[in-house]
């Protein structure tokens, strides 16, 4: 089960440069790729084009190939491709219907459309609404929600789809430090229990340290380094490239630059971070 | 004279949720503050105080000395700028120079001086070349920075951002320091609601913890970061940062940034 984008180039409708330009990427059932890079960067258009929205949805000309399994994303039929692959949206008041009068009937509306029986979807939902620790919310109106709760109730919404694969676009960007530890943890679980692939661009690097098997590098439109989690975090052309080194790295430069880089002071950082 | 005095407001919304319970806060001109907590917490409520779009069920509000009362929002507008957390909740109008103009063109400013105040503005938020775009084509993080210079462009005394570095890069949150110094040094006040406590801790003077619609910590970025706030901090479900953290593991008393760890572990050398 594979999502492959190969020389993937992008150019939105009107536009006079490339979004996207000559991305090769992999995402693999049960493994989480993270992406960062500066603003503008190409990241959300990345996932526009990763989940097949762009072109179809949103104008523009795509050269190269975006492939499910084989298959190009802009020959699958759209109910089948929103069933296979999941986007949350960088502004979370974009992606809620505006039609559901509360919480639950809001991410009920996926899993219902899918044709589900009315048992599985309440079952989905409550599933995805204690995961995400929102539970109480389930009565509220979504549409006075916080900035913070309506983020976790669009992304419940998608994971109450249960897509092999999840793109997501800063999806803890208005969350506080307990509900972005929520969200992590519920997206680790979705990996090794349903092998979900997922995409996540963040710009918390603490939490793709923690959760990304592998982190890419954009940085106009194109991807300009890859490899796994530690390798690309602990890279010293991060800050280049408008991207924040994860706590654990710039502390111990500050110890090195204070002069105690020794192991032993890397084993304590290390003893403090497991606490 | 302080430049906003808040004394036992309390405001529980339609539907119940008691938001804020009993909040006491006096804050100084020029003063910088950052107002940190868990999503539902009270923080928006409370800056929602100041401008005038919530009045306290319980408790006064003072901007310059005056009571707030039920004096206008368009009034209060002179006097607080907020820059709301969800940018499309402010952005309304057809490019990036219009949006920017439409504050201060209620303030009844026109030609050269409105030009300078915009001009002013977006070069503050590092805006300036994109002045004719549609704000709809720019990408999240400049309709955020957009959302930042129409507060700015009004030059209120008080400056409120709600989450200013949602989505911003390095340069981004760089940028967002830069506007805080600047309007501080001009001896404005400015509030901030964030979850980032690397900016918080690096860029502000005072920082108040909030739980449950009361304020729990009060104090510079050491205190409230400090060993002894730690449990405090936990009933929130805050983390201090990683190097206020290392720093009283090394026994060099409250370092919240790495600069001060380097500082302190430099000075016990």
């Amino acid at each position: 089960m594979t999502l492959r984008l190969s020389a993937a180039t992008y150019r939105y409708a009107g536009a006079r440069r490339n979004a996207l330009d000559g991305v090769d990427l992999e995402l693999s059932a049960g493994t989480v790729l993270g992406v960062v890079g500066p603003n503008e960067a190409g990241k959300s258009t990345l996932c526009l084009v990763a989940s097949g929205l762009a072109p179809v949805v949103v104008a523009g000309r795509l050269s190269g190939s975006v492939t499910i399994d084989g298959r190009e994303t802009t020959d699958m039929r759209p109910h089948e491709l929103a069933q296979r692959c999941g986007i949350l949206f960088q502004n979370p008041q974009a992606q809620l219907s505006g039609t559901a009068a509360t919480v639950f009937e809001e991410i009920a509306f996926g899993p219902r459309n899918l044709g589900l029986s009315l048992s599985t979807v309440i079952q989905r939902i409550a599933a995805c609404l204690e995961a995400l620790g929102i539970a109480a919310l389930a009565d509220r109106d979504p549409a006075r929600l916080s900035g913070g709760q309506a983020q976790l109730v669009a992304l419940a919404a998608i994971l109450a789809l249960e897509p092999d694969f999840l793109i997501l676009d800063e999806p803890t960007s208005q969350l506080d430090p307990q509900g972005t530890r929520l969200v992590g943890e519920a997206l680790r679980r979705l990996v090794g229990e349903r092998r979900t692939a997922i995409l996540v661009v963040e710009h918390k690097t603490a939490l793709l340290d923690r959760l990304a098997d592998r982190v890419v590098v954009v940085d106009e439109g194109r991807i300009v380094r890859e490899g796994p989690t530690a390798d690309v975090l602990d890279d010293p052309m991060l800050p280049r490239h408008g991207v924040e080194p994860p706590p654990r790295v710039r502390v111990r430069s500050a110890l090195t630059a204070a002069g105690m880089g020794t192991p032993a002071a890397t084993d304590l950082l290390m003893a403090e971070l497991a606490s | 004279m302080t430049a906003v005095d808040i004394r036992g407001v309390a405001y529980t919304y339609p539907g119940g949720v008691r938001a804020l319970d009993g909040v006491n806060l006096a804050i100084g001109p020029g003063e910088t503050l950052a107002i940190v907590g868990q999503n539902g917490s009270g923080k928006s409520t409370l800056v929602r105080h100041l401008n005038g779009l919530l009045r306290p069920d319980e408790g006064h509000v003072w901007l310059d000395g005056s009571a707030v009362g039920r004096r206008h929002v368009a009034e209060l507008a002179r006097l607080v700028g907020l820059a709301f957390q969800d940018p499309d909740r402010q952005i309304f109008a057809g490019s990036v120079r219009a949006e920017v103009a439409f504050g201060p063109r209620n303030l009844g400013l026109r030609g050269a001086e409105l030009d300078g105040r915009v001009v002013e503005a977006l070069e503050a938020v590092g805006l300036a070349g994109s002045a004719d775009e549609n704000p709809y084509d720019l990408g999240y993080s400049r309709r955020k920075l957009l959302s930042i210079a129409s507060v700015l462009a009004m030059r209120t005394p008080i400056v409120v951002l709600d989450e200013p570095t949602t989505g911003q890069d390095l340069r981004g949150v760089a940028r967002v320091r830069a506007i805080v110094a600047a309007l501080a040094a001009e001896g404005r006040t400015v509030i901030t609601i964030s979850h980032d406590m690397r900016f918080v801790a690096e860029t502000f003077r005072r920082v108040i913890v909030m739980r449950a619609g009361r304020i729990v910590l009060d104090g510079t970025p050491a205190d409230v970061f400090a060993a002894a706030s730690w449990d405090v901090l936990a009933s929130t479900y805050l983390e201090p940062p990683l190097a206020a953290r290392v720093g009283a593991r090394l026994g060099v008393g409250s370092t919240p940034t790495e600069a001060s760890l380097v500082e302190a572990l430099a000075a016990r050398a």
